[in-house]
């Protein structure tokens, strides 16, 4: 028996694309998985996963997720006592400004403390996680002005990233920081403030019009009651507060308390959706599949909302594999700076500067700009942060230009931040680190501090200056870090090294050629604009 | 052509938007009618100032006879006798006076009751409606003033259609096409323009977008060299930096046809007063500046000051001494072409709808029509999505 050559073809096709599903599979779709999950994956961890087949990957990266930070916890988060938050009229200015002062310095800590756990675990999904959930129950330090509750909402975020979301969203909507930033904290029955009503329906579960104003105001009756101890700022439930009386939410009727009214959300298939649909958007492409959403979503429901569920259904989709699809998200400022180190392997002694950097591309930790957080994709780049960026990237390379005996590089492009305005500073702020840290403090928080009238310029100077001082601890040697990787000459190690950095080819770098040095050609690479995409 | 190629070919023609060429392909409505010509007066300067958060406009333009005001205010109300009295009816919180002389002379005009039908009460939703000058129901990508310049683009020459400064949200300047450059101060962009790198290929809309950035970042920087000086003292904190950076920019030869400014912090759901009287005496002190400064440069007469905010604040405060979010809104127009005077009508506290929020007495489309076709003399409906009667606010 003869087979037709078309069939042996399609049989051979077949085999192919199954191979291609079970197989290993390759450099390409790790460094996909990797960069799309985690932070600028190395070389190494490339590799680690490219003998993996796709479904292998996945669930290595879904397993024993951490949920607690390695990196240990500034003192101040621990405290349980009251917090020392002045209350009341005959607290002197003094007082309050120092209060203040205090909170915004340990909100910087703390900031600093999370870019540092970023940078070291072993988990990078699991931060990820909790950085996409703060963007989504999002609370600010402007507004919340407690650190240590910032850092009590991070912790219960990142014990439940991958866990399941029902519990999340009944835990944070009794978490301080949230109690405190939507104004629940100060609802009272027949005073009933909507603030939280409204965002739990408009952004934590449904999306817009899924809800009428109507029930907004009926839920907002049934929240009241969840308040804070005004000493140590621990959730507490004040009974003669809460409406105990009738209330009418998306339909249904009852003397409902705020858990009922969550589990009310819960139930409605439209969460899934809208959680499902924001997930698309930050590990898929920018324009999610309503088909295929609706697929994630029911499988995401169907397992009583349990995330890691959702991620595996999203990250085996084919839409998460296409090729359109990649090179299509634009790293959030975060992802390129935690990115950027991880994947030169860079270990900051101080992790601080890098916060402050990140905050000047658009992405305060702790802060975003209001309770729908950063909108992401293309709005992180403007003029201004795609300079913030292409600065960063600029001075890590720098220093590495720094370390080559005899001098100027081929392509050298005034320094940004070596004015002698910055020499004359420099001195006087490192000798106290105190100081320079209240600086640094300032520039975060002065927005949200009318009795500093802050100058932007210094401002912006200080930042940089922050940012200077992370770089100059750095040990980066563009030359050698080149050299590690694979490949018999330098331009093929070149390729490997664009390979693992782009997503896609490079727009505006030049093709690696044995006539351009390792720093020139890595200077290039990271300024490219491709370099801004995962 | 390689990048060094490219910077070289750009040298040479630094107005030529030869980077954003291959853009086409994703839509950018401006470059498909680039080359129309125009009769779009865009020397005439726009200032958009933004209160955001939701400016009280209740307490901002004080009706002090009303006795409905006092009793829907008992704690927060502004007492009569120190309300800086425009007529007979009403008049500024104290923070305001010194724009009492621009009032007296005739070059404040106080925009009654401005809104929209259908009033969104979320921050980000109702500042989008502002922003893309869209229905209440219907969600648009591009902002007002993108789609005013696609339908009228400004002339190449201009450093950039537009500069939001000190702040990375650029309002009614977002989407496709528009020439927008965000950044807090000159001097820091210019040396950072430096980094840009504009390449030819768009692979993806993402990539378009970096790449469209990053030649507009070399275009603007091309323009806003120079460090012009003022006499004029710029008050200390962030919005009078932004203010002098703002003068700094339209001091340049070159040209933009908009700035926007922001001004932070008012969303007082909590004890409104001392916050809302600080914010308003830098409002004031800035917009004094920014007159001052522009008068010194031969600007003010072609310079028309806006302030827009997401909505206003419910009429009755609430237990917090702060008010909650509201609807119809008071704002200011000034300018030396600006006929100074009452606009729309006072808000009907008498009859307040069932969530405790007035009716509106003027569509903020209208304000945006009187700049487009009145200012700038450009065609309004396709960035308004509709004919919307202009307002009598400027002297003839």
């Amino acid at each position: 028996m003869t087979i037709h050559p078309l069939l042996a073809a399609t049989l051979i096709l077949a085999t192919g694309l199954v191979h291609a599903a079970a197989g290993p599979m390759g450099y390409a779709d790790a460094r996909h998985l990797l960069a799309r999950t985690g932070f600028g994956p190395t070389d190494a961890e490339v590799r680690n996963f490219a003998g993996l087949s796709r479904e292998q990957g996945v669930a290595t990266l879904l397993r024993d997720t951490r949920t607690t930070a390695v990196t240990p916890v500034p003192a101040f988060a621990l405290e349980t006592g009251p917090t020392g938050a002045p209350r009341g009229d005959n607290v002197s200015e003094e007082t309050r400004r120092a209060f203040a002062q205090l909170q915004t310095r340990n909100g910087i800590e703390l900031r600093g403390w999370w870019v540092q756990e970023m940078l070291v675990t072993s988990s990078p999904l699991t931060e990820r996680m909790t950085l996409f959930w703060h963007n989504h129950f999002v609370s600010s330090q402007q507004k919340v002005r407690i650190a240590r509750s910032m850092y009590g909402q991070n912790a219960l975020l990142r014990a439940h990233a991958l866990g399941n979301f029902g519990a999340m969203l009944h835990a944070v909507s009794k978490d301080p920081a949230m109690l405190i930033y939507l104004d629940t904290a100060q609802s009272r029955k027949g005073q009933p403030n909507e603030n939280f009503a409204r965002e739990v329906m408009e952004l934590f579960t449904l999306g817009e019009g899924r809800y009428t104003e109507q029930d907004i105001k009926e839920a907002a009756r049934a929240f009241t009651g969840w308040s804070i101890d005004r000493d140590t700022a621990q959730y507490l439930f004040r009974p003669g507060a809460h409406d105990y009386g009738v209330k009418s939410v998306l339909g249904r009727s009852g003397r409902f308390d705020g858990d009922e009214v969550l589990d009310i959300l819960l139930a409605q298939p439209g969460t899934s959706v809208f959680v499902t649909t924001k997930l698309w958007r930050e590990f898929v492409s920018p324009e999610p599949d309503a088909a295929e959403v609706r697929r994630v979503a029911q499988i995401f429901r169907g397992q009583n909302h349990d995330i890691t569920a959702a991620l595996r259904a999203l990250l085996m989709s084919d839409a998460f594999w296409a090729a359109e699809n990649r090179g299509t998200l634009v790293k959030s400022p975060i992802e390129l700076v935690v990115g950027t180190l991880r994947q030169f392997e860079l270990s900051p002694i101080v992790a601080t500067p890098f916060a402050i950097a990140v905050a000047g591309m658009g992405q305060n930790l702790m802060s975003p700009p209001n309770v729908k957080g950063w909108p992401g994709g293309e709005v992180w780049i403007n003029s201004s942060t795609l300079l913030a960026r292409k600065q960063f990237l600029d001075r890590l390379v720098r220093s590495s230009e720094a370390r080559l005996p005899g001098g100027a590089p081929a392509m050298s492009l005034q320094p940004p931040m070596r004015s002698a305005t910055m020499k004359a500073r420099e001195p006087a702020l490192a000798r106290n680190d105190d100081d320079a840290m209240a600086s640094e403090a300032r520039l975060v928080a002065a927005p949200s501090l009318p009795a500093v009238a802050d100058d932007e310029k210094a401002r912006a100077r200080r930042a940089a200056l922050s940012v200077e001082r992370g770089m100059r601890n750095l040990q980066f040697d563009a030359t050698q870090w080149v050299a590690q990787r694979q490949g018999a000459t330098a331009a093929a190690r070149m390729e490997v090294a664009q390979g693992l950095l782009l997503p896609l080819p490079p727009v505006a770098a030049d093709t690696p050629n044995a006539d351009v040095d390792a720093t020139t050609f890595m200077r290039a690479t990271l300024l490219d604009p491709a370099y801004q995409l995962k | 052509m390689n990048r060094r190629h490219f910077l070289r070919a750009s040298a040479v023609l630094p107005f030529a938007r030869v980077a954003t060429l291959p853009l086409a392909a994703f839509g950018s409505a401006q470059l498909a009618v680039a080359a129309a010509p125009t009769t779009a007066d865009y020397r005439k300067l726009l200032v958009l100032v933004e209160l955001k958060g939701g400016n009280d406009g209740l307490n901002t333009l004080i009706p002090y006879r009303d006795a409905a005001y006092y009793a829907l205010r008992p704690k927060i109300a502004i007492p009569a006798d120190q309300v800086v009295q425009l007529t007979d009816q009403a008049g500024l919180h104290p923070a305001l006076a010194p724009l009492l002389q621009l009032w007296n002379d005739r070059k404040l005009a106080v925009l009654q009751g401005l809104g929209y039908p259908d009033p969104n009460l979320s921050h980000f939703r109702s500042i989008e409606i502002w922003d893309t000058a869209s229905r209440s129901e219907q969600v648009l990508q591009d902002g007002w003033l993108t789609r005013a310049f696609a339908t009228a683009p400004t002339p190449r020459s201009f450093a950039a259609d537009g500069v939001i400064v000190g702040s990375n949200d650029l309002g009614p300047l977002a989407g496709s096409g528009t020439r927008a450059i965000a950044l807090a101060d000159t001097e820091q962009f210019l040396r950072q323009s430096k980094l840009a790198h504009p390449g030819a290929a768009a692979r993806n809309k993402a990539l378009a977008h970096i790449l469209r950035v990053e030649s507009d970042i070399v275009q603007a920087a091309g323009h806003l060299d120079g460090r012009p000086s003022f006499k004029t003292e710029f008050p200390a904190g962030g919005f009078g930096n932004a203010i002098r950076t703002a003068c700094r920019i339209i001091a340049n030869p070159s040209g933009v046809a908009v700035l926007r400014v922001t001004l932070s912090g008012f969303d007082t759901h909590a004890n409104q007063p001392a916050t809302q009287a600080r914010l308003l005496k830098e409002l004031a002190a800035g917009l004094v500046a920014l007159q001052s400064a522009l008068t010194e440069i031969g600007k003010w007469d072609d310079t028309m000051v806006l302030t827009y905010a997401e909505f206003g604040r419910r009429p009755k405060e609430n237990q917090n001494s702060g008010t909650d979010h509201g609807t119809a809104n008071v704002h200011f127009a000034i300018g030396g072409r600006v006929a100074g005077g009452m606009y729309g009508t006072a808000l009907d506290l008498a009859r307040l709808s069932g969530d405790g929020n007035p009716a509106f007495a003027l569509d903020f489309r209208s304000v945006y029509a009187t700049v487009l076709e009145r200012w700038w003399g450009v065609d309004s409906r396709q960035a308004l999505g509709g004919r919307f009667a202009p307002l009598p606010f400027l002297a003839a």
